[in-house]
């Protein structure tokens, strides 16, 4: 027992102060895309050419739904004028709100509407559904229950009935064998409910969106869809993010 | 003997197709069944559209690799598993693939669920849409004997798997596995390339060896190329594989912790393993290690202050580690739950051709990293940890005796980094037409396989992945028997296999 509680003390508190203050991401990390506002070289669509996902297109607007961010078209731009930026808020309400056009701010996801949030504000039950995909998504929701993140504080879990949940998050493409059980599990969840969908596959099909054994994600199995987070996998801020939104917690700033 | 009729290959060394003689069926049978016998291991079996079977055959204690093919007349042949059960989900993996039948399989059902790759030849005859973990399930019959059936979608943030447990009162009899509910047709999407998405179908083939797996295909395609990977990126890649290694091993066993109810670890350890998956993202940007690793060498390099950096936190999280796992062996409620459960019989491991940890755990003294030394480990070897039991607490305690390992090589990498020069990168050369590379890792869970053969032009012709899941889910079902239905979460962890893996 003795042991233990050396080890509580040696361990410390550990709960991240997030969203009271911003994350120290790694120097590294590649949150949001942007063009800079200098012009292109003539006729040059090195970037297109370079994203394997087809994300960008001839007027640079691109496509945060299926962004892999591997980060290839900035290294393919001649001009440097794409680069990845730090910052990790990429959460949108619409799919049409993930295509990023020059000159136009970023829609970030706004809140529920209010009949919504009277019901699910203070409370808010997940029910995860793993649909294809590698298990990366997965992973990085999974941490948030972990006592760094700490979920619990916001009123939000992780339930393991899609009957006692008032929503469902949804990972990967949605293979063609996981249709049915995806379907399934919508049905199950009573209404009101929400579908979140994590990642760019359960956006758009991801890395695999040429593939004939899935869907092209949540909203392509015919399941609509309420928040977007895109990202392969989304950082677990960039989650945490979204789902604060959604609940009208906007978090720093 | 068997030996001479099998082309001797190395890992990640490129072999011209006209070089791995061609036998016989008859020939390529018996060079299977009689190696097997002999003690080498079926590390894979495929086929392709045109009927060819490939075989790659491990002798780990000798490190030698043997590949050997043969030439189907028909799509049908004598099954290989009643005389080598290793061959049992190879077997039925071609099967569903190709329609070739491998007569005489005792377990003969599909492995995904999905449609014949060509057109018109299913080994099932079958002609309608496919239903997903609809099969003939062995069945136990008698009185108060029940069915429990659980999944595809289960009761936590896990992936989809269907289990079904032949229980007797709360004792399982036998629990047969069905997966394919991630198949997502990454080696399909693989043929023909590389493709600009080559790389990332690699890395997602399982998300959390994203390392392991994207390793192990740079490894082929260099090999394909003829090239070699200076030292530093190969250490550099080392570290990447070794941080992979000690953040899984740390979430599982902090997992492990949890599903006997012992809170301290559990908690500790799921914190931990973030810091470790964060020594990661502070070289790459992802937490998985997405975009670390290109064929020829490192898209993110790990420069000289960066390691000296990280020597400092590498060191927090491995004193965290430390002490949030010894409490682990100092429990006695958790040692006595770990001991009584999940215990394979050893003489069934081999048989089966279990590998990685679980393998380890039974005693098979078998490692990439030692037997088919690759990169940095040819000079930086890397002692493979064994236990005896095969239980629960020894999958446990392998774990943590090569986390140990592993942060002694991660020690000794990023100190030998932080002074070294950079080297130049050099691109990935043309790959040779008309061979054979077969790559190997051993990535946290076990040995991953890439098998890639070219065609006259240079392109993939076929590529075939082995996850370590694949060899080891029947693993977690012999585990199982005789156990407690109740102590299945406990030895599901214990192995803590992949589906996406499985699946691909």
């Amino acid at each position: 027992m003795i042991h233990i509680l050396l080890s509580r003390w040696r361990q410390g508190h550990r709960t991240m102060a997030y969203p009271k203050t911003l994350p120290a991401l790694p120097e590294r990390f590649r949150g949001r895309p942007e063009f800079d506002p200098g012009a292109c070289a003539e006729g040059c669509h090195a970037c297109q050419d370079a994203c394997p996902t087809g994300a960008i297109a001839l007027d640079r607007s691109l496509d945060l739904g299926r962004c892999l961010f591997c980060t290839e078209c900035a290294d393919a731009c001649p001009e440097g004028v794409l680069h990845f930026t730090g910052d990790h808020r990429l959460a949108a309400r619409g799919r049409d709100d993930l295509v990023q056009r020059p000159g136009v701010p970023p829609r970030l996801a706004e809140a529920l509407d209010q009949a919504l949030m009277r019901v699910l504000g203070r409370s808010l039950k997940l029910r995860v559904v793993s649909a294809g995909g590698c298990n990366g998504c997965e992973v990085d929701v999974n941490v948030l229950g972990t006592l760094a993140w700490d979920l619990g504080r916001f009123g939000i879990q992780f339930v393991a009935s899609p009957r006692h949940a008032d929503g469902l998050i949804i990972c990967g493409p949605v293979t063609a064998n996981m249709a049915q059980a995806v379907r399934k599990t919508y049905d199950a969840v009573p209404d009101p409910k929400i579908v979140i969908a994590v990642g760019a596959c359960a956006i758009s099909g991801g890395p695999y969106l040429h593939q004939a054994e899935q869907l092209g994600g949540a909203a392509g199995a015919g399941i609509p869809v309420d928040l977007f987070i895109p990202g392969c996998p989304p950082q677990p801020h960039t989650i945490l993010d979204g789902l604060l939104r959604l609940l009208g917690r906007t978090p720093l700033p | 003997m068997s030996e001479s009729l099998f082309a001797t290959l190395g890992n990640g060394r490129a072999l011209p197709l006209a070089e791995v003689p061609e036998l016989t069926l008859a020939e390529f049978r018996t060079a299977i069944i009689q190696g097997v016998r002999s003690g080498q291991r079926l590390a894979c079996l495929c086929a392709d559209r045109e009927l060819n079977l490939y075989a790659v055959l491990a002798e780990d204690p000798a490190g030698l690799l043997r590949a050997g093919r043969t030439r189907l007349d028909a799509p049908r042949y004598p099954a290989l598993t009643p005389q080598c059960p290793q061959a049992h989900l190879f077997e039925r993996e071609l099967a569903e693939q190709f329609g070739i039948v491998p007569e005489g399989h005792p377990w003969f059902k599909p492995v995904r669920f999905h449609p014949s790759w060509v057109e018109g030849r299913d080994a099932w005859g079958r002609t309608g849409p496919i239903e997903p973990g609809v099969l003939d399930f062995y069945e136990v019959k008698g009185e108060e004997v029940h069915e429990v059936a659980v999944g595809p979608v289960h009761a936590g943030v896990i992936e989809p798997g269907h289990f079904r447990f032949q229980c007797h009162g709360e004792t399982v009899f036998h629990l047969e596995i069905a997966l394919g509910y991630q198949h997502r047709g990454i080696e399909r999407a693989l043929e023909g390339g590389p493709h600009p998405l080559s790389l990332k179908h690699a890395e997602t083939a399982c998300g959390d060896s994203s390392i392991a797996h994207a390793w192990a295909y740079c490894q082929a395609l260099e090999g394909l190329a003829g090239m070699t990977v200076p030292p530093r990126a190969q250490r550099v890649r080392g570290v990447a594989l070794e941080l992979e290694r000690a953040a899984n091993h740390t979430g599982d066993l902090g997992a492990l912790a949890g599903d006997v109810g012992f809170l301290p670890t559990a908690s500790f350890c799921g914190r931990i393993r973030g810091d470790w998956l964060n020594l990661t993202a502070e070289v790459c940007g992802s937490r998985l290690g997405r975009d670390w690793l290109r064929p020829g060498g490192l898209r993110m390099d790990l420069d000289a202050s960066r390691a000296r950096n990280l020597v400092e936190r590498l060191e927090r999280a491995w004193a965290d580690t430390r002490d949030a796992v010894e409490l682990l062996w100092g429990a006695a409620s958790v040692l006595n739950r770990f001991e009584a459960a999940g215990a394979v019989d050893p003489v069934q491991a081999r048989e089966i051709g279990l590998v990685g940890v679980p393998a380890r755990a039974s005693g098979i003294d078998l490692d990439v990293r030692r037997d088919h030394a690759f990169g940095p480990y040819r000079e930086h070897p890397v002692t493979p940890q064994l236990g005896e039991s095969g239980n629960v607490h020894s999958r446990a305690w392998v774990r943590w005796m090569e986390l140990g390992e592993s942060h002694r090589f991660l020690r000794a990498g990023l100190e030998s980094l932080a002074w070294a020069e950079p080297e130049r990168a050099f691109p990935l050369p043309a790959l040779a037409a008309d061979s054979l590379c077969v790559s190997l890792v051993e990535g946290w869970r076990g040995e991953v396989l890439h098998l890639a053969i070219t065609g006259p032009e240079g392109r993939l012709r076929r590529y075939k992945i082995v996850d370590p899941s694949f060899h080891n889910w029947f693993g977690l079902a012999l585990a199982l028997r005789g156990q407690l239905i109740s102590d299945f979460p406990l030895c599901n962890k214990s192995f803590n296999l992949s589906y996406c893996g499985h699946d691909l």
